[in-house]
Protein backbone atom coordinates (compact mmCIF):
# COMPACT_ATOMS: atom_id res chain seq x y z
CA UNK A 1 0.00 0.00 0.00
CA UNK A 2 0.91 3.41 -0.84
CA UNK A 3 2.00 5.72 2.09
CA UNK A 4 -0.48 8.50 0.42
CA UNK A 5 -2.85 5.87 0.27
CA UNK A 6 -2.15 5.30 4.06
CA UNK A 7 -1.69 8.46 4.52
CA UNK A 8 -5.47 9.31 3.56
CA UNK A 9 -6.83 6.25 5.79
CA UNK A 10 -6.01 7.26 8.16
CA UNK A 11 -7.13 10.78 8.08
CA UNK A 12 -10.60 8.95 7.11
CA UNK A 13 -9.80 7.23 10.61
CA UNK A 14 -9.53 10.44 12.47
CA UNK A 15 -12.28 11.78 10.65
CA UNK A 16 -14.44 9.20 11.52
CA UNK A 17 -13.91 9.82 15.43
CA UNK A 18 -14.04 13.34 14.84
CA UNK A 19 -17.91 13.04 13.02
CA UNK A 20 -19.58 10.49 15.46
CA UNK A 21 -17.30 12.42 18.69
CA UNK A 22 -20.14 11.61 21.26
CA UNK A 23 -20.27 7.81 20.96
CA UNK A 24 -16.31 7.59 20.12
CA UNK A 25 -16.03 9.79 23.57
CA UNK A 26 -18.27 7.24 25.18
CA UNK A 27 -16.24 4.04 23.42
CA UNK A 28 -12.94 6.10 24.97
CA UNK A 29 -14.11 6.49 28.42
CA UNK A 30 -15.82 2.78 28.79
CA UNK A 31 -12.05 1.51 27.12
CA UNK A 32 -10.19 3.80 29.70
CA UNK A 33 -12.45 2.69 32.59
CA UNK A 34 -11.07 -1.10 31.64
CA UNK A 35 -7.69 -0.62 30.93
CA UNK A 36 -7.65 1.56 34.45
CA UNK A 37 -9.23 -1.34 36.72
CA UNK A 38 -6.83 -4.01 34.94
CA UNK A 39 -4.09 -1.68 35.86
CA UNK A 40 -5.01 -1.27 39.31
CA UNK A 41 -5.83 -5.08 39.78
CA UNK A 42 -2.28 -5.94 37.82
CA UNK A 43 -0.45 -3.54 39.88
CA UNK A 44 -2.05 -5.01 43.45
CA UNK A 45 -1.38 -8.82 42.42
CA UNK A 46 1.93 -7.94 41.44
CA UNK A 47 3.00 -6.61 44.42
CA UNK A 48 1.04 -8.96 46.79
CA UNK A 49 3.09 -12.05 44.83
CA UNK A 50 6.34 -9.49 45.38
CA UNK A 51 5.33 -9.49 49.37
CA UNK A 52 5.04 -13.31 48.88
CA UNK A 53 8.37 -14.11 47.06
CA UNK A 54 9.15 -12.22 50.16
CA UNK A 55 7.82 -14.07 52.54
CA UNK A 56 9.07 -17.57 50.72
CA UNK A 57 12.50 -16.02 50.37
CA UNK A 58 13.00 -14.89 54.40
CA UNK A 59 10.97 -17.61 56.25
CA UNK A 60 12.15 -21.06 56.27
CA UNK A 61 11.10 -24.39 57.52
CA UNK A 62 13.36 -25.64 60.28
CA UNK A 63 13.75 -29.47 60.53
CA UNK A 64 14.49 -30.57 64.38
CA UNK A 65 16.27 -33.91 65.07
CA UNK A 66 14.96 -36.51 67.98
CA UNK A 67 17.16 -36.22 70.70
CA UNK A 68 20.72 -38.04 70.95
CA UNK A 69 20.54 -38.32 67.05
CA UNK A 70 24.40 -39.16 65.49
CA UNK A 71 25.85 -36.76 62.88
CA UNK A 72 26.00 -39.24 60.38
CA UNK A 73 21.32 -39.08 60.66
CA UNK A 74 21.80 -34.96 60.43
CA UNK A 75 24.05 -35.46 57.32
CA UNK A 76 22.16 -37.83 55.71
CA UNK A 77 18.88 -35.80 56.08
CA UNK A 78 20.89 -33.17 54.82
CA UNK A 79 21.87 -34.53 51.62
CA UNK A 80 17.89 -35.77 50.96
CA UNK A 81 16.63 -32.23 51.66
CA UNK A 82 19.21 -31.01 49.10
CA UNK A 83 18.31 -33.28 46.65
CA UNK A 84 14.81 -32.32 46.21
CA UNK A 85 14.15 -30.26 43.49
CA UNK A 86 12.04 -27.73 44.92
CA UNK A 87 14.86 -26.66 47.20
CA UNK A 88 16.29 -23.64 46.85
CA UNK A 89 19.43 -23.64 50.04
CA UNK A 90 19.94 -25.65 52.94
CA UNK A 91 21.78 -24.18 56.15
CA UNK A 92 22.66 -25.94 58.93
CA UNK A 93 22.41 -24.47 61.86
CA UNK A 94 24.17 -25.88 65.42
CA UNK A 95 23.19 -25.89 68.91
CA UNK A 96 24.93 -23.66 69.55
CA UNK A 97 24.67 -21.36 67.01
CA UNK A 98 20.61 -21.55 67.82
CA UNK A 99 21.33 -20.49 71.23
CA UNK A 100 23.36 -17.86 70.15
CA UNK A 101 20.75 -16.67 67.73
CA UNK A 102 18.09 -16.71 70.43
CA UNK A 103 20.14 -15.26 73.12
CA UNK A 104 20.62 -12.36 70.72
CA UNK A 105 17.27 -12.14 69.76
CA UNK A 106 15.66 -12.19 73.12
CA UNK A 107 17.87 -10.86 75.68
CA UNK A 108 19.71 -8.16 73.01
CA UNK A 109 21.71 -5.89 75.29
CA UNK A 110 20.99 -7.66 79.19
CA UNK A 111 23.93 -10.22 78.66
CA UNK A 112 23.72 -10.63 82.20
CA UNK A 113 20.51 -12.05 82.45
CA UNK A 114 21.75 -14.39 79.53
CA UNK A 115 24.71 -15.38 81.88
CA UNK A 116 22.99 -17.99 83.92
CA UNK A 117 22.91 -20.04 80.65
CA UNK A 118 26.36 -19.36 80.13
CA UNK A 119 27.60 -23.60 80.85
CA UNK A 120 24.05 -24.83 79.74
CA UNK A 121 22.70 -24.49 76.48
CA UNK A 122 18.96 -24.83 76.95
CA UNK A 123 18.35 -25.11 73.17
CA UNK A 124 21.17 -28.36 73.13
CA UNK A 125 18.84 -30.15 71.12
CA UNK A 126 17.94 -27.69 68.48
CA UNK A 127 20.33 -28.52 66.16
CA UNK A 128 18.69 -28.40 62.93
CA UNK A 129 18.34 -27.12 59.01
CA UNK A 130 16.82 -24.27 57.67
CA UNK A 131 14.99 -25.10 54.35
CA UNK A 132 14.58 -22.94 52.10
CA UNK A 133 12.19 -23.59 49.17
CA UNK A 134 11.42 -22.10 45.76
CA UNK A 135 7.73 -21.66 45.44
CA UNK A 136 5.56 -20.99 48.27
CA UNK A 137 2.86 -24.17 47.11
CA UNK A 138 5.57 -26.76 47.43
CA UNK A 139 6.39 -26.28 50.81
CA UNK A 140 3.35 -28.69 51.77
CA UNK A 141 4.82 -31.10 49.92
CA UNK A 142 8.43 -31.19 51.05
CA UNK A 143 7.40 -30.84 54.73
CA UNK A 144 5.82 -34.08 54.20
CA UNK A 145 8.83 -35.88 52.78
CA UNK A 146 11.56 -34.27 55.82
CA UNK A 147 8.50 -35.53 58.33
CA UNK A 148 9.10 -39.37 56.73
CA UNK A 149 12.81 -38.93 57.48
CA UNK A 150 14.34 -41.30 59.75
CA UNK A 151 15.60 -38.77 62.82
CA UNK A 152 13.41 -36.15 62.04
CA UNK A 153 11.27 -34.45 65.32
CA UNK A 154 9.64 -31.93 63.88
CA UNK A 155 9.49 -29.73 61.15
CA UNK A 156 8.49 -26.06 61.15
CA UNK A 157 6.70 -24.15 58.65
CA UNK A 158 5.56 -20.52 58.62
CA UNK A 159 3.31 -20.70 55.54
CA UNK A 160 0.25 -20.04 57.02
CA UNK A 161 1.40 -16.05 56.11
CA UNK A 162 2.18 -16.95 52.82
CA UNK A 163 -0.84 -18.80 52.06
CA UNK A 164 -2.88 -16.25 53.04
CA UNK A 165 -1.41 -14.06 50.98
CA UNK A 166 -1.75 -16.11 48.24
CA UNK A 167 -5.38 -16.88 48.75
CA UNK A 168 -6.17 -12.76 49.08
CA UNK A 169 -4.14 -12.65 45.45
CA UNK A 170 -5.76 -15.65 44.07
CA UNK A 171 -9.17 -13.90 45.32
CA UNK A 172 -7.56 -10.41 43.75
CA UNK A 173 -6.57 -12.06 40.36
CA UNK A 174 -10.59 -14.01 39.82
CA UNK A 175 -11.98 -10.60 41.18
CA UNK A 176 -10.19 -8.73 38.56
CA UNK A 177 -11.08 -11.22 35.85
CA UNK A 178 -14.40 -11.07 36.42
CA UNK A 179 -14.89 -7.59 36.06
CA UNK A 180 -12.42 -7.04 33.05
CA UNK A 181 -14.37 -9.61 31.35
CA UNK A 182 -17.49 -7.34 32.00
CA UNK A 183 -15.92 -4.14 31.07
CA UNK A 184 -14.24 -5.85 27.95
CA UNK A 185 -17.70 -6.75 26.70
CA UNK A 186 -19.00 -3.52 27.24
CA UNK A 187 -15.84 -1.59 25.95
CA UNK A 188 -16.14 -4.17 22.60
CA UNK A 189 -20.21 -3.43 22.42
CA UNK A 190 -19.69 0.24 22.69
CA UNK A 191 -16.79 0.55 19.73
CA UNK A 192 -18.70 -1.59 17.71
CA UNK A 193 -21.42 0.72 17.97
CA UNK A 194 -19.60 3.43 17.20
CA UNK A 195 -17.93 1.76 14.06
CA UNK A 196 -21.85 0.69 12.68
CA UNK A 197 -22.73 4.41 13.52
CA UNK A 198 -20.06 5.69 11.18
CA UNK A 199 -20.70 2.89 8.76
CA UNK A 200 -24.58 4.64 8.23
CA UNK A 201 -22.92 7.86 8.15
CA UNK A 202 -21.08 6.96 5.24
CA UNK A 203 -23.27 4.96 3.60
CA UNK A 204 -23.54 6.79 0.70
CA UNK A 205 -19.68 7.54 0.62
CA UNK A 206 -19.28 3.73 0.74
CA UNK A 207 -21.79 3.43 -2.01
CA UNK A 208 -19.80 5.34 -4.32
CA UNK A 209 -16.11 3.66 -3.50
CA UNK A 210 -17.66 0.47 -4.09
CA UNK A 211 -19.24 1.41 -7.38
CA UNK A 212 -16.00 3.11 -8.57
CA UNK A 213 -13.36 0.13 -7.49
CA UNK A 214 -12.29 0.50 -3.86
CA UNK A 215 -11.86 -2.89 -2.52
CA UNK A 216 -12.76 -4.36 0.43
CA UNK A 217 -9.76 -3.61 2.09
CA UNK A 218 -9.92 -0.34 1.42
CA UNK A 219 -13.24 0.75 2.66
CA UNK A 220 -12.67 -1.46 5.84
CA UNK A 221 -9.73 -0.34 6.76
CA UNK A 222 -10.63 3.37 8.05
CA UNK A 223 -12.87 1.81 10.58
CA UNK A 224 -10.27 -0.25 11.63
CA UNK A 225 -8.22 2.33 12.49
CA UNK A 226 -10.75 4.06 14.08
CA UNK A 227 -11.36 1.40 16.25
CA UNK A 228 -7.16 0.85 16.81
CA UNK A 229 -7.53 4.94 17.36
CA UNK A 230 -10.09 4.61 19.97
CA UNK A 231 -8.66 1.77 21.68
CA UNK A 232 -5.39 3.37 21.73
CA UNK A 233 -6.50 6.44 23.28
CA UNK A 234 -8.48 4.60 25.41
CA UNK A 235 -5.48 3.16 26.93
CA UNK A 236 -3.13 5.53 27.10
CA UNK A 237 -5.18 7.75 29.10
CA UNK A 238 -5.33 5.68 32.55
CA UNK A 239 -1.70 4.01 31.77
CA UNK A 240 -0.47 7.72 32.32
CA UNK A 241 -2.52 8.30 34.89
CA UNK A 242 -1.73 4.90 37.19
CA UNK A 243 1.60 5.87 36.10
CA UNK A 244 1.43 9.17 38.33
CA UNK A 245 -0.62 7.66 41.02
CA UNK A 246 1.20 4.43 41.45
CA UNK A 247 3.69 6.09 43.85
CA UNK A 248 1.75 8.74 45.27
CA UNK A 249 -0.60 5.26 46.41
CA UNK A 250 2.35 3.85 47.97
CA UNK A 251 4.42 6.76 49.95
CA UNK A 252 0.41 7.54 51.25
CA UNK A 253 0.38 4.19 52.67
CA UNK A 254 4.58 3.89 53.81
CA UNK A 255 3.38 7.08 55.71
CA UNK A 256 -0.36 5.89 56.92
CA UNK A 257 0.79 2.91 57.86
CA UNK A 258 4.48 3.35 59.43
CA UNK A 259 4.59 -0.41 60.88
CA UNK A 260 4.59 -1.79 57.52
CA UNK A 261 7.80 0.12 56.34
CA UNK A 262 10.66 -2.45 56.07
CA UNK A 263 7.93 -5.20 56.03
CA UNK A 264 6.15 -4.66 52.79
CA UNK A 265 8.60 -4.15 49.50
CA UNK A 266 6.64 -2.53 47.07
CA UNK A 267 7.25 -2.95 43.29
CA UNK A 268 8.93 -0.05 41.87
CA UNK A 269 6.85 1.33 39.09
CA UNK A 270 9.09 0.93 36.18
CA UNK A 271 8.82 -2.76 37.28
CA UNK A 272 5.66 -2.69 36.95
CA UNK A 273 4.74 -0.90 33.75
CA UNK A 274 7.48 -3.18 31.86
CA UNK A 275 4.36 -5.57 31.68
CA UNK A 276 1.60 -3.34 32.58
CA UNK A 277 2.38 -0.99 29.36
CA UNK A 278 2.89 -2.99 26.39
CA UNK A 279 -0.06 -5.46 27.38
CA UNK A 280 -2.34 -2.43 28.14
CA UNK A 281 -1.92 -0.78 24.82
CA UNK A 282 -2.32 -4.02 23.32
CA UNK A 283 -5.28 -5.10 24.92
CA UNK A 284 -6.48 -1.66 23.76
CA UNK A 285 -5.48 -1.73 20.56
CA UNK A 286 -6.57 -5.58 20.65
CA UNK A 287 -10.35 -4.62 21.82
CA UNK A 288 -10.43 -1.97 19.29
CA UNK A 289 -9.51 -3.70 16.65
CA UNK A 290 -11.73 -6.62 17.06
CA UNK A 291 -14.70 -4.80 18.07
CA UNK A 292 -14.85 -2.58 14.32
CA UNK A 293 -13.82 -5.91 12.71
CA UNK A 294 -16.73 -7.53 13.88
CA UNK A 295 -18.90 -4.61 13.02
CA UNK A 296 -17.31 -3.79 9.67
CA UNK A 297 -17.94 -7.77 8.59
CA UNK A 298 -21.37 -7.82 9.81
CA UNK A 299 -22.27 -4.27 8.11
CA UNK A 300 -20.06 -3.56 5.25
CA UNK A 301 -21.06 -6.49 3.15
CA UNK A 302 -18.27 -5.18 0.36
CA UNK B 1 -17.14 -6.05 -25.33
CA UNK B 2 -20.40 -6.54 -23.55
CA UNK B 3 -22.25 -9.32 -24.37
CA UNK B 4 -25.52 -10.70 -22.61
CA UNK B 5 -26.96 -13.95 -23.37
CA UNK B 6 -30.49 -15.34 -22.89
CA UNK B 7 -29.95 -13.07 -19.85
CA UNK B 8 -32.92 -12.88 -16.75
CA UNK B 9 -32.91 -11.31 -13.29
CA UNK B 10 -35.89 -12.31 -11.34
CA UNK B 11 -35.94 -10.55 -7.75
CA UNK B 12 -37.51 -12.44 -4.96
CA UNK B 13 -41.21 -11.18 -5.24
CA UNK B 14 -43.09 -10.77 -8.44
CA UNK B 15 -42.13 -10.73 -11.86
CA UNK B 16 -38.51 -10.73 -14.00
CA UNK B 17 -37.11 -7.33 -13.74
CA UNK B 18 -35.54 -8.54 -16.97
CA UNK B 19 -36.35 -11.54 -19.37
CA UNK B 20 -34.43 -13.13 -22.10
CA UNK B 21 -32.40 -10.52 -22.92
CA UNK B 22 -29.61 -10.61 -25.87
CA UNK B 23 -27.40 -8.27 -26.72
CA UNK B 24 -24.18 -7.12 -27.95
CA UNK B 25 -22.35 -4.10 -27.35
CA UNK B 26 -19.26 -3.77 -29.76
CA UNK B 27 -15.93 -1.59 -28.05
CA UNK B 28 -16.72 2.08 -28.91
CA UNK B 29 -20.17 1.94 -29.40
CA UNK B 30 -22.50 4.61 -28.10
CA UNK B 31 -26.19 3.03 -26.83
CA UNK B 32 -28.97 4.26 -25.53
CA UNK B 33 -31.03 1.87 -23.80
CA UNK B 34 -34.52 3.37 -23.55
CA UNK B 35 -38.01 2.21 -21.69
CA UNK B 36 -40.44 3.56 -19.09
CA UNK B 37 -40.26 3.04 -15.16
CA UNK B 38 -40.22 -0.54 -14.63
CA UNK B 39 -38.80 -1.61 -17.98
CA UNK B 40 -35.68 -3.08 -16.21
CA UNK B 41 -32.82 -0.60 -17.78
CA UNK B 42 -31.53 -0.18 -14.28
CA UNK B 43 -31.35 -4.00 -13.28
CA UNK B 44 -29.85 -4.28 -16.94
CA UNK B 45 -26.49 -1.47 -15.43
CA UNK B 46 -26.51 -3.30 -12.13
CA UNK B 47 -26.21 -6.83 -13.79
CA UNK B 48 -23.04 -4.84 -15.62
CA UNK B 49 -21.97 -3.14 -12.82
CA UNK B 50 -22.16 -6.50 -10.79
CA UNK B 51 -24.30 -4.90 -8.10
CA UNK B 52 -26.66 -8.14 -8.79
CA UNK B 53 -26.43 -11.50 -10.75
CA UNK B 54 -28.50 -12.62 -13.40
CA UNK B 55 -30.78 -15.26 -12.11
CA UNK B 56 -29.84 -16.96 -15.66
CA UNK B 57 -27.88 -16.33 -18.75
CA UNK B 58 -24.76 -15.07 -18.86
CA UNK B 59 -23.55 -11.56 -18.62
CA UNK B 60 -19.80 -11.38 -20.45
CA UNK B 61 -17.66 -7.94 -19.70
CA UNK B 62 -14.47 -8.19 -21.69
CA UNK B 63 -14.36 -11.43 -22.17
CA UNK B 64 -14.97 -11.84 -18.66
CA UNK B 65 -18.04 -13.84 -17.70
CA UNK B 66 -19.20 -11.89 -14.34
CA UNK B 67 -21.18 -15.23 -13.05
CA UNK B 68 -17.27 -16.14 -12.14
CA UNK B 69 -15.78 -13.70 -11.12
CA UNK B 70 -14.76 -14.08 -7.23
CA UNK B 71 -15.61 -11.29 -4.83
CA UNK B 72 -12.25 -9.64 -4.72
CA UNK B 73 -12.01 -9.47 -8.52
CA UNK B 74 -15.01 -7.35 -8.31
CA UNK B 75 -13.49 -4.37 -7.57
CA UNK B 76 -10.81 -4.67 -10.18
CA UNK B 77 -13.42 -5.12 -13.04
CA UNK B 78 -15.16 -1.81 -11.72
CA UNK B 79 -11.89 0.47 -12.37
CA UNK B 80 -12.55 -0.83 -16.34
CA UNK B 81 -15.96 1.09 -15.62
CA UNK B 82 -17.21 4.43 -15.26
CA UNK B 83 -20.36 5.21 -13.98
CA UNK B 84 -22.71 8.31 -13.74
CA UNK B 85 -26.29 8.16 -12.01
CA UNK B 86 -29.35 10.81 -12.16
CA UNK B 87 -28.93 11.73 -8.62
CA UNK B 88 -24.53 12.79 -9.31
CA UNK B 89 -23.76 10.91 -5.87
CA UNK B 90 -21.35 13.28 -5.06
CA UNK B 91 -19.28 13.64 -1.66
CA UNK B 92 -21.22 16.96 -0.04
CA UNK B 93 -18.55 17.41 2.42
CA UNK B 94 -15.99 17.54 -0.33
CA UNK B 95 -14.68 20.11 -2.67
CA UNK B 96 -15.13 19.59 -7.11
CA UNK B 97 -10.95 18.66 -6.88
CA UNK B 98 -11.74 16.06 -3.68
CA UNK B 99 -14.52 14.55 -5.17
CA UNK B 100 -12.78 13.58 -8.50
CA UNK B 101 -9.32 13.02 -6.87
CA UNK B 102 -11.17 10.44 -4.62
CA UNK B 103 -12.06 8.07 -7.60
CA UNK B 104 -8.09 7.88 -7.55
CA UNK B 105 -7.46 7.83 -3.92
CA UNK B 106 -9.66 4.50 -3.59
CA UNK B 107 -7.41 2.97 -5.99
CA UNK B 108 -4.37 3.56 -4.84
CA UNK B 109 -3.17 5.92 -7.34
CA UNK B 110 -0.15 8.12 -6.23
CA UNK B 111 -0.68 11.44 -5.62
CA UNK B 112 1.49 12.99 -8.08
CA UNK B 113 -0.68 11.08 -10.78
CA UNK B 114 -3.98 12.78 -8.96
CA UNK B 115 -2.39 16.10 -9.33
CA UNK B 116 -2.11 15.88 -13.17
CA UNK B 117 -5.38 13.56 -14.00
CA UNK B 118 -7.79 15.58 -12.17
CA UNK B 119 -6.96 19.19 -13.34
CA UNK B 120 -7.32 17.10 -17.16
CA UNK B 121 -10.08 15.61 -16.32
CA UNK B 122 -11.66 19.08 -15.13
CA UNK B 123 -10.74 20.80 -18.03
CA UNK B 124 -12.35 18.44 -19.89
CA UNK B 125 -15.80 19.24 -18.71
CA UNK B 126 -15.92 22.47 -17.89
CA UNK B 127 -15.22 23.29 -14.09
CA UNK B 128 -11.40 23.93 -13.82
CA UNK B 129 -12.29 27.55 -12.32
CA UNK B 130 -14.51 26.05 -9.98
CA UNK B 131 -12.24 22.77 -8.46
CA UNK B 132 -12.13 24.62 -4.98
CA UNK B 133 -16.62 24.50 -4.90
CA UNK B 134 -18.93 22.20 -2.75
CA UNK B 135 -21.14 20.64 -4.57
CA UNK B 136 -24.11 22.89 -2.78
CA UNK B 137 -22.75 25.03 -4.62
CA UNK B 138 -23.22 24.02 -8.26
CA UNK B 139 -25.68 23.91 -10.62
CA UNK B 140 -27.47 20.64 -11.45
CA UNK B 141 -25.49 20.49 -14.98
CA UNK B 142 -22.40 21.31 -13.00
CA UNK B 143 -22.50 18.70 -10.61
CA UNK B 144 -23.30 16.17 -13.24
CA UNK B 145 -20.43 17.28 -14.80
CA UNK B 146 -18.39 16.37 -11.81
CA UNK B 147 -19.39 13.11 -11.71
CA UNK B 148 -18.38 12.97 -15.21
CA UNK B 149 -15.21 14.07 -14.78
CA UNK B 150 -15.27 11.20 -11.55
CA UNK B 151 -16.45 8.56 -14.02
CA UNK B 152 -13.86 9.49 -16.57
CA UNK B 153 -10.79 10.36 -14.22
CA UNK B 154 -9.61 5.82 -14.09
CA UNK B 155 -9.89 6.26 -18.09
CA UNK B 156 -12.32 3.59 -18.14
CA UNK B 157 -13.09 1.08 -21.58
CA UNK B 158 -16.73 1.48 -20.66
CA UNK B 159 -19.36 4.28 -19.42
CA UNK B 160 -22.14 3.41 -18.17
CA UNK B 161 -24.93 6.32 -17.29
CA UNK B 162 -28.05 6.03 -15.52
CA UNK B 163 -30.61 8.74 -16.52
CA UNK B 164 -27.81 11.58 -16.53
CA UNK B 165 -29.87 13.87 -17.46
CA UNK B 166 -33.22 12.96 -15.49
CA UNK B 167 -32.33 16.01 -12.94
CA UNK B 168 -31.26 18.27 -15.51
CA UNK B 169 -32.93 21.66 -17.59
CA UNK B 170 -32.66 20.83 -21.45
CA UNK B 171 -29.87 22.98 -21.99
CA UNK B 172 -27.83 21.29 -19.16
CA UNK B 173 -29.01 17.95 -20.77
CA UNK B 174 -27.92 18.74 -24.00
CA UNK B 175 -24.18 19.63 -22.42
CA UNK B 176 -24.60 16.41 -20.64
CA UNK B 177 -24.78 14.74 -24.01
CA UNK B 178 -22.36 16.36 -25.85
CA UNK B 179 -19.77 15.47 -23.67
CA UNK B 180 -21.03 11.85 -23.84
CA UNK B 181 -20.23 12.21 -27.55
CA UNK B 182 -17.35 13.66 -27.19
CA UNK B 183 -15.91 11.07 -24.56
CA UNK B 184 -17.01 8.56 -26.77
CA UNK B 185 -15.25 10.06 -29.91
CA UNK B 186 -12.50 9.37 -27.92
CA UNK B 187 -13.23 5.59 -27.44
CA UNK B 188 -14.89 4.79 -24.79
CA UNK B 189 -18.04 2.61 -25.07
CA UNK B 190 -20.83 4.74 -23.34
CA UNK B 191 -24.34 3.09 -22.19
CA UNK B 192 -26.42 5.73 -21.34
CA UNK B 193 -29.89 4.08 -19.53
CA UNK B 194 -32.74 7.48 -20.37
CA UNK B 195 -35.85 8.01 -20.78
CA UNK B 196 -35.56 11.47 -22.33
CA UNK B 197 -37.41 11.39 -25.39
CA UNK B 198 -35.49 14.44 -27.15
CA UNK B 199 -32.35 13.48 -26.07
CA UNK B 200 -32.67 10.11 -28.14
CA UNK B 201 -34.18 10.99 -30.99
CA UNK B 202 -31.91 14.57 -31.39
CA UNK B 203 -28.64 12.10 -31.51
CA UNK B 204 -29.20 9.58 -33.65
CA UNK B 205 -27.56 6.71 -32.08
CA UNK B 206 -28.18 3.19 -31.47
CA UNK B 207 -31.64 2.85 -29.28
CA UNK B 208 -31.89 -0.66 -27.65
CA UNK B 209 -35.74 -0.25 -26.28
CA UNK B 210 -37.23 -2.41 -23.22
CA UNK B 211 -40.43 -3.02 -21.57
CA UNK B 212 -41.28 -5.17 -19.00
CA UNK B 213 -37.88 -6.60 -18.96
CA UNK B 214 -38.35 -8.18 -22.32
CA UNK B 215 -35.44 -6.28 -25.05
CA UNK B 216 -38.56 -5.80 -27.69
CA UNK B 217 -36.68 -3.51 -30.11
CA UNK B 218 -32.62 -2.51 -31.13
CA UNK B 219 -31.65 -0.57 -33.78
CA UNK B 220 -28.63 1.70 -35.47
CA UNK B 221 -29.75 5.43 -35.50
CA UNK B 222 -33.06 4.51 -33.91
CA UNK B 223 -35.54 6.85 -32.61
CA UNK B 224 -37.68 6.66 -28.78
CA UNK B 225 -40.88 5.99 -30.43
CA UNK B 226 -42.03 3.06 -28.02
CA UNK B 227 -44.54 3.72 -25.25
CA UNK B 228 -46.31 1.73 -22.57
Amino acid sequence: MRISTIAYELKQGFKNIARNWMFSLASIVTMAACIFIFGIFYSIVTNVNHIIKGVEEDVPITVLFDENVGDAVIQDVGRRIEGRPEVLEVKYVSAEEAWEGFRDQYFGDSKVAAEGFQDDNPLANSANYEVYVKEIEQQGDLVAYIEGLEGVREVRQSESAARTLGSFNRLVGTISIAIIAILLVVAIFLISNTISTGITIRREEIGIMKLIGATDFFVRTPFLLEGIILGLIGAAIPLAGLYVMYNQVIIHILERFKVLDGILQFVPVWQVFKVLLPVGLALGMGIGFFGSLFTTRKHLKV
Amino acid sequence: MIDLVDVSKTYSKGQPAVKNANLHIDKGEFVFIVGNSGSGKSTLIKLLLKELDATSGTVMVNGVNLKNMRRRQVAKYRRKLGVVFQDFRLLKDRNVYENVAFAQRVIGRPTRVIRKRVPEMLTLVGLAEKYKARPKELSGGEQQRVALARALVNRPDILLADEPTGNLDPQNAAEIMRLLEEINDRGTTVVVVTHNKEIVNAMKKRVVAMRKGVIISDEREGEYHYED
